[in-house]
């Protein structure tokens, strides 16, 4: 016998099953998580359950997680690729604060567990354009930068968020080398940080992130060059100046505050018109902001690109 | 004193450095066959290339002053295979860059060699690598007479060019190019004293000065 849902009642408003079904492996992971955070042993390998956000994810083939974890740079850890891979096991991640202070009216130190439990986590799967001229497709978990920034409530002066990375020696051999200006640091314009695609992320692959993806937590933003999207956290602070990077004091012509991916700005010493992506034979011409100019061209309307490269 | 190999242990020795200096190449194809080049082969295989073609440039280069500091006049006889190796790993390499990396796109490939810097001096290297390689024979030494030492000078040019084509494509760390250019500058300070001191000058010769006060 067929039961006739009532009309009144749009296909709409049904809850999809497999949305039903995420939100349950959310609340389930949720419980599962603070269980481990409680016993202290949340690490890389602990499941980080989320529910997939298919307007910010891209319908493109995974990169293998191999690869993913095996193929990195994370300076703090070695310049060869494979090097993060080998040493970031060093890298203690519990227990783990990241400050934030600077231009807001509540700043304070939260701790990765706090950070953790503060919003649903979502997996978002984006393109990664390394500056270098690769690319990969990873699904991510974490939520929006600006959960955490409404939870500060920036002041009016706020202008400019910067980002700063862990740099312990003890932990990570790579910083006894004066590679770049340590500790690592990067920034993003305040509009840029709140937009709705910077990720502050924990996990890949529904997983703790590992050590060498930047554990416990980092950020993604997946319109610019890889460099911008910075590792292990320690702090997140709010300015009114353009803060300084470490890789725009290394070599300021070639690597600018907003390095935005841009097939038409070639890096002084290399083409970035195309990039080859990980597991592929054939170079891809690389696409304007990496694929999502429709969601944040705006973000640089009247700004020449050229200029502010 | 040391005595000179026969022909024939001579012959053995060179059947030796050969396979030696296939190694790498060896190395590489059997990575790729088991897969173990990591995840960008294609850069994997390049730089491998090129790291080897370098090598053997300054191996070429160290043989002239190993064997005048150690007397042992045969190495000499083992130059050519290795300048030869050399320019057979940079041919490797440029092929890799332009089948494997580029697969032939012609128009970016001219724009790398005119716009990157460091692909420009990379390219000029292999360039003035080739009339080397060319006249590597006896016949064209024969042929050449004097102008053949000449000519065979631009590995006095062609060695920094490649050094410098590794430096300028390191992002920051420059560890690898720099001790490469350390071994260059010892190999070509080496001459540069020799010479000196054959022409009476510089203050670094107690010898031939003293002898003549």
């Amino acid at each position: 016998m067929w039961i006739k849902p009532p009309a009144d009642i749009p296909p709409s408003e049904i809850t999809p099953a497999e949305i039903y079904r995420g939100r349950r492996r959310f609340m389930v992971t949720a419980g599962a998580l603070a269980l481990a955070s409680g016993l202290g042993q949340a690490r890389a390998g602990t499941l980080l359950s989320s529910l997939r956000n298919p307007t910010y994810s891209v319908d493109e083939e995974l990169t293998s997680r191999k690869d993913v974890t095996g193929y990195n740079n994370f300076y703090e850890f070695g310049t060869e690729k494979d090097d993060p891979a080998r040493n970031a096991h060093t890298l203690r991640t519990r227990p783990w604060t990241l400050r934030v202070d600077g231009l807001v009216r509540r700043p304070g130190t939260w701790d990765i567990d706090r950070l953790l439990r503060l919003a649903p986590m979502e997996e978002r799967i984006y393109r990664l354009r390394c500056v270098e001229g690769w690319s990969m497709v990873i699904p991510w978990q974490g939520y929006p930068l600006d959960v955490l920034i409404r939870a500060v409530e920036p002041l009016g002066s706020a202008r400019y968020v910067a980002f700063t990375t862990l740099a312990d020696a003890a932990q990570m051999p790579g910083v006894t080398r004066r590679v770049l200006d340590w500790p690592y640091r990067e920034g993003l314009r305040l509009d840029e940080a709140r937009h709705p695609l910077t990720l502050l992320t924990f996990g890949l692959y529904g997983e703790l992130l590992p050590n060498q993806n930047g554990a416990p937590v980092r950020v993604v933003v997946p319109w610019k060059y890889g460099f911008k999207s910075a590792k292990s956290l320690v702090r997140i602070s709010f300015t009114e100046r353009e803060p300084p990077t470490s890789w725009g004091r290394a070599a300021p012509r070639e690597y600018g505050f907003y390095s935005n991916v841009n097939p038409g700005v070639d890096h002084p010493r290399w083409s970035q018109a195309r990039e080859r992506r990980i597991g592929e034979f054939f170079k891809r011409p690389t696409l304007m902001f990496n694929g999502y100019a429709e969601q944040v061209a705006a973000l640089y309307s009247g700004m020449d690109l050229r200029r502010f490269y | 004193m040391v005595r000179s190999p026969t022909s024939r242990q001579l012959t053995g020795i060179r059947a030796a450095v050969f396979a030696l200096c296939l190694i790498p190449l060896g190395n590489l194809l059997f990575d790729a066959v088991s897969d173990s080049l990591g995840a960008n082969p294609i850069e994997a295989v390049t730089r491998a290339l090129g790291d080897w073609a370098l090598r053997l440039l300054l191996v070429t280069l160290a043989v002239t002053p190993v064997r005048r500091l150690t007397g042992l006049g045969w190495l000499a006889r083992l130059r050519r295979m290795l300048g030869l190796f050399a320019f057979f790993y940079a041919v490797l390499h440029l092929l890799a860059y332009v089948v494997l990396d580029q697969f032939f796109a012609w128009d970016f490939i001219l724009k790398d060699i005119l716009k990157r810097p460091f692909i420009t001096v990379g390219f000029l290297a292999f360039i003035l690598l080739v009339p080397l390689a060319v006249t590597s024979t006896n016949a064209m030494m024969r042929r050449l007479g004097r102008n053949w030492s000449r000519l065979h000078r631009l590995i006095y040019l062609i060695a920094p060019l490649a050094v410098l084509h590794f430096w300028w494509m390191v992002k920051a760390d420059v560890r690898e190019p720099a001790l490469y250019a350390a071994v260059l500058a010892v190999l070509l300070g080496v001459r540069l004293l020799w010479w000196a001191r054959a022409r009476g000058l510089g203050v670094a010769h107690a010898g031939p000065v003293a002898k003549r006060a």
